[in-house]
């Protein structure tokens, strides 16, 4: 391949690859125009975290209702519009308030659901271990008593062999 | 014995079982508090309606604002109306609701409000625009206005005298625009 020197062929050159770089924008331009619309896997993962008010304790990727499909769509907008998640969930917040998250936001009283349980949890831990070091404690004391009064027992277990002796006979 | 059983109930330290019984008493509290807020709702007729705020659909105004308070509205009738635009029984009264507001318009004693509950602003645009409705309206955000009446579902729709007190609530649809007149003529005509 020989390439042309004279300015003649030097400003061809030039115009031909001005040309190409504008055909190359034309092309960015038109796959950016094409970007995918947002998939229902990508909308149902933002939508199984919400639930909408009027279909209660069905969270919105399942809920079959003409309001949650419009939700649903609204989640697919605003995907499209290059929302990022937090953002999305943020808006409905704004929109229909905390409760159409289906964890309640880390603050103010919603801690309460976080750290009530938990601690409960610890605290039966702690009485359950407490009771049953002392129900053990209980158990060596007593075993430690009933050996200790072996000797005193000695009648009551005579009386009882006697006793059963006396039934076996008459059967 | 005596002293096993001391040394038994000396186990938990004094700082735990104050500790649970504290959370315990706290965790009551907050029970009881929930349950004296789910008994106060909803408004019932005869009650003085609370305050509150409510921004408008852009293109919606009232005396020239774009959000609108009920205590803006004192002295005259208000009627609430909750909707949303995939309630079918909505679209049923949207006609008789707009007709109603238009024979009160320019009298000026009578202010309509859309509290548009639980939707998507663009479904609820093309509704308001399919029923050329033209009285205030706008999206109950965070449902806090349907919240505080507690209501049941939609359509619902509040009347509220000169003095700021419900009068009546019509859960449902109207089947009628003389059913809404008749109730906004018994408040115009009250003392």
């Amino acid at each position: 391949m020989k390439f042309d020197l004279t300015p003649r062929g030097l400003r061809i050159t030039l115009y031909v690859f001005l040309f190409a770089l504008i055909l190359a924008g034309f092309g960015t331009a038109t796959v950016s125009a094409q970007a995918p619309t947002p998939t229902d896997d990508e909308v149902n993962a933002i939508a199984k975290q919400l639930f909408c008010p009027v279909c209660e304790n069905t969270p919105l990727d399942v809920c079959p209702t003409e309001a949650c499909r419009q939700w649903r769509d609204l989640i697919r907008l605003k995907l499209a519009e290059g929302w990022t998640e937090d953002q999305i969930k943020q808006y409905f917040v704004d929109n229909y308030g905390a409760r159409v998250l289906s964890e309640p936001p880390r603050t103010g009283l919603n801690w309460l659901v976080y750290l009530v349980p938990p601690a409960l949890i610890g605290v039966g831990a702690l009485i359950l271990f407490t009771a049953f070091r002392s129900w053990r404690r209980l158990d060596a004391e007593l075993a430690e008593a009933d050996a200790g009064s072996g000797e005193e027992a000695a009648p009551d277990d005579e009386y009882i062999t006697r006793l059963e002796e006396e039934l076996r006979q008459r059967d | 014995m005596t002293e096993n059983i001391q040394e038994t109930k000396r186990g938990v330290p004094l700082w735990a079982q104050i500790l649970v019984w504290g959370l315990l008493l706290g965790l009551l509290g907050l029970v009881a508090a929930g349950m004296v807020r789910t008994k106060e709702g909803p408004i019932r007729p005869g009650d003085k309606v609370r305050d509150f705020t409510m921004p408008l659909f852009s293109g919606y105004t009232f005396n020239g604002q774009s959000e609108l308070s009920l205590s803006d509205l004192s002295g005259k009738v208000v009627v609430i109306n909750f909707w949303a635009s995939w309630c079918k029984p909505c679209e049923q009264e949207a006609a008789d609701l707009e007709a109603a507001w238009r024979y009160y318009e320019n009298g000026g004693e009578v202010v309509f409000l859309g509290a548009d509950y639980v939707d998507t602003e663009p479904e609820a645009r093309a509704y308001l625009k399919k029923f050329d409705i033209t009285y205030p309206n706008g999206p109950d955000m965070g449902t806090r206005i349907s919240q505080m009446f507690r209501i049941a579902g939609v359509p619902e729709t509040y009347f509220i005298d000169r003095e700021g007190v419900l009068r009546y609530v019509q859960v449902g649809p109207f089947t009628s625009t003389a059913q809404i007149l008749q109730q906004i003529d018994a408040l115009l005509q009250a003392p």
